[in-house]
């Protein structure tokens, strides 16, 4: 009501509370009117609130209706994650927004194009593990491959990590997009 | 979001035409405001035009005081209108404060022209950027023919659901140009349909829940007056129904009778001993309209450790937000409290009477305590008496009260008594020191004929002074009670009490000699130094038809008791003559 900036402990105007609990790792999907400062909107509330982002994918699903899909990786005790969700639900270009880990593991994928020196023996190891991981060629020539390689982040983890020897150049990646598993679909 | 559906007979009119047209649909007969270049098309027509009446401020901080002042005294939304750059830039502690009070307002906003925007042109500034995390929802308006959809969105994002402060930026050429407008009823609102009507279930585990209760509370907030009259009248049926004791915020204050048996007056930091240790003590906890606010709870660990809460809120985020409740009841205060109702009588529900008279037994010891007597003085005004004496010469007339923000807003709370909601206004979330003058105006333009009080500290009331030649040009006769210590009491009070009485920086030297102040503005002002004189200077005061400043001058070092120091528990409270040897120790 009255006081600010006066808070030197211990003898404070406010008092200090700590989180204990641990933190779990969510998959949020956010479904979102595509206007203008909506993402901003979004990331502004996590910086604001203090609330991690791991990872954020957005593109536009529905273009008729102009929604917009958001998926966000957050890390978070439960008593946070539970106010993220109610706090983005109160914002108002937010149509729905999905807990997916809560509705049990959903499907997540991620692409990465990882561009790879690949000189004399290395680059026959590169394509033969490329192989292996289902990467494909996008690029090649004399000095370098790119590839581009899709699936869950902890596959396209390992792929980069074995292509670091291999004389890995950069990385470059969408962050996932998610989906829950059966026939229930989001609130749009 | 809205769609245009195509009505046959779509009116053309300009930007600035369709922005009047939109607020009188809307239903605004007020605006304040203050005018620059980037809205100079829409001041245009509001020259033209007599239906809105158009109150200028001199800061456009003070237009969004008073526009909160409007709308919380009437519970209609507050509308606002400034130019770019400076203009917005200077509404932005008065939507914070908006949106931390939970008030409805629609602030317009002047824009360079679209195609100037990103260019840092003249009094350019991003002003949805900036106002983003102090707004409810904001707009950025590119296409004139989105104008009035976007107003009469604004309006119900508003006052829909929690309601909160929205801003709506309109660049200047398109206020000049020609586009259709689109009344209300055409317009539909898609994403934001918040829940008002609570599920059975939760209703009637909370009837359940406190009809077990041995030692219930009715914990309650802003939220009652915010949904209206039915959940004022409800929430005073629900308490004499239950005979449960009814604590409330600074917030609440009037959401319940204060000369009801029942009232235990405020609860928090600065409330009073039997509100808090029955906060403490109670096994049942209703909080209807409240949001368990740091300034309520103190310690989170030690707050009312035995109890179990039911919280009833419209706004799910402040729900398990700082205190885990077990029934949760998501939606308008005003219907679930009607569903409680009757749901309890349905159930022929009734609380252990024998339980109760042992509770309210209890309740009286701590009343007994009489935590809010201080020592009076023949020599000098204590500040506490000066709001004792005004409550006793303002309580038949249905005042209004706004006050500033300090020890003399705490005083206001403990020693004025509101019998009626939406009679006191004043910054509680954001503890905005220069909110009471503006918001005194918003009010005396709502409510023309009714007394307006302003209960002012002398180093908040001039943070926004300049306000003082507003109500001179409108003819506003708002009064300022200046409760003047010298000092930013409240500072000081902390500094007296926890920083080893080091009054760093709290003294306010060069004090303008008030009096004088007022006459230059055209105010009536008074000065009153001495106990005896004070009855009569009220009386001048309430009773002289234009805007008076009456300068009361007060005991310098009173503190506010009781008082709670954050991190405590409220079974350790600071009270009067205890502290007073504490302080001393200090010192
Ligand atoms: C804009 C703003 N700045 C600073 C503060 C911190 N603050 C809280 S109370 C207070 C002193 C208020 O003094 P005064 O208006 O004289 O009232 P009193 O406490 O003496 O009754 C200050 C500086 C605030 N609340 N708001």
């Amino acid at each position: 009501m009255t006081e600010e900036d006066l808070s030197v402990p211990p003898a404070s105007t406010y008092f200090m509370v700590e989180e204990t609990d641990p933190e779990e790792r969510h998959t949020l999907s956010v479904v979102v009117d595509n206007q203008p400062g909506v993402l901003a909107r979004v990331i502004g509330l996590f910086t604001a609130r203090g609330y991690n982002i791991e990872q954020l994918t957005v593109s536009e699903v529905h273009h008729k209706r102009g929604v917009s899909r958001i998926t966000i990786v957050t890390s978070a005790t439960p008593h946070v994650l539970e106010q993220i969700r109610s706090q983005l639900r109160r914002l108002v270009p937010v149509h729905s927004v999905a807990d997916l880990t809560l509705r049990g593991e959903p499907i997540e994928r991620e692409l990465a194009l990882v561009k790879v020196r690949g000189e004399s023996e290395s680059r026959i190891e590169a394509l033969r593990l490329a192989d292996a991981f289902r990467a494909r060629v996008v690029d090649a020539n004399t000095g370098s491959f790119v590839f581009e390689i899709t699936g869950k982040t902890r596959k396209v983890d390992q792929f980069i990590s074995l292509m670091k020897p291999l004389g890995l150049i950069e990385v470059v990646r969408t962050g996932i997009a998610a989906i829950s598993r059966g026939p229930e679909a989001m609130e749009v | 979001m809205a769609e245009d559906t195509g009505a046959p007979e779509t009116e053309m009119m300009t930007g600035a035409e369709i922005v009047l047209r939109a607020l009188k649909d809307q239903g605004v007969e007020h605006i304040f405001g203050y005018p620059g270049g980037a809205v100079l098309p829409i001041y245009d027509e509001l020259f033209q035009q007599d239906d809105l009446k158009h109150i200028l401020v001199r800061h456009e901080q003070g237009a969004v005081h008073a526009a909160e002042g409007y709308a919380r005294s009437t519970g209609k939304v507050g509308c606002v209108l400034v130019t770019s750059g400076p203009g917005a830039t200077n509404t932005v502690t008065g939507v914070m404060d908006a949106l931390a009070d939970s008030i409805p307002v629609v602030v317009i906003t002047g824009q360079v022209p679209t195609t100037l925007i990103g260019s840092d042109a003249f009094q350019e500034c991003d002003t949805v950027g900036i106002t983003r995390s102090c707004s409810k929802h904001n707009y950025l308006v590119k296409d004139v023919n989105d104008i009035a959809r976007v107003i009469h969105e604004a309006f119900y994002v508003a006052r829909s659901g929690r309601p909160g402060p929205v801003v709506v930026d309109i660049p200047k050429d398109i206020q000049f140009e020609t586009g259709a407008y689109v009344p209300p009823a055409n317009v539909t609102h898609g994403t934001y349909k918040p829940q008002t009507r609570a599920d059975a279930q939760s209703i009637a585990a909370a009837v359940e829940l406190l009809a077990s209760a041995k030692k219930p509370i009715f914990y309650t907030g802003g939220g009652v007056i915010n949904s209206g009259p039915r959940a004022v009248a409800a929430l005073r049926e629900l308490a004499e129904l239950t005979g449960v004791p009814v604590t409330s915020t600074l917030m609440g204050l009037g959401g319940f009778p204060a000369s009801s048996e029942q009232w235990l007056g405020m609860l928090g930091m600065h409330g009073t001993f039997e509100a808090n240790l029955a906060m403490h003590d109670c096994d049942v906890m209703v909080c209807i309209g409240a949001r368990f606010d740091d300034r309520i709870t103190g310690k989170l660990d030690a707050f009312s450790p035995n109890s179990k809460k039911i919280h009833i809120d419209i706004d799910p985020s402040s729900i398990n937000k700082n205190v885990r409740v077990d029934v949760p009841v998501l939606g308008d205060c005003g219907l679930a409290l009607e569903d409680m109702i009757a749901a309890w009588k349905a159930r022929g529900l009734k609380l252990d009477e024998a339980a109760m008279k042992a509770w309210w037994d209890q309740i009286g010891v701590w009343r007994a305590r009489d935590c809010l007597a201080y020592r009076n003085s023949q020599d000098v005004i204590m500040p506490q008496y000066a709001i004792q004496r005004l409550y006793e010469a303002t309580k038949d007339r249905d005042a209004f009260i706004c006050t500033e923000v300090g020890q003399h807003q705490m005083w206001t709370a403990q020693h004025y008594h509101f019998e009626k909601p939406n009679r006191l206004m004043t910054s509680g979330g954001l503890g905005t020191m220069g909110y009471g003058l503006p918001s005194a105006l918003g009010v005396q333009a709502a409510n023309p004929g009714a007394l307006v009080i302003d209960i002012a500290g002398d180093a908040s009331i001039q943070m926004n002074i300049q306000e003082l030649a507003t109500a001179r040009q409108h003819g506003l006769p708002v009064k300022v009670f200046l409760l003047n210590n010298n000092y930013m009491g409240m500072v000081r009070q902390w500094q007296e009490l926890l920083h080893g009485n080091r009054l760093s920086e709290s003294y306010v030297e060069a004090q303008p000699d008030f009096l004088e102040l007022a006459r230059a503005y055209g105010w009536h002002g008074m000065r009153c130094a001495r106990p005896g004189d004070l009855d009569a200077a009220i009386e001048e005061m309430i009773n002289t038809d234009k805007p008076v400043f009456l300068d009361c001058q007060v005991a310098n070092l009173a503190n506010c008791f009781p008082m709670i120091p954050a991190g405590q528990p409220h079974n350790e409270m600071l009270l009067g003559e205890e502290t007073e040897d504490a302080g001393a120790a200090c010192a």
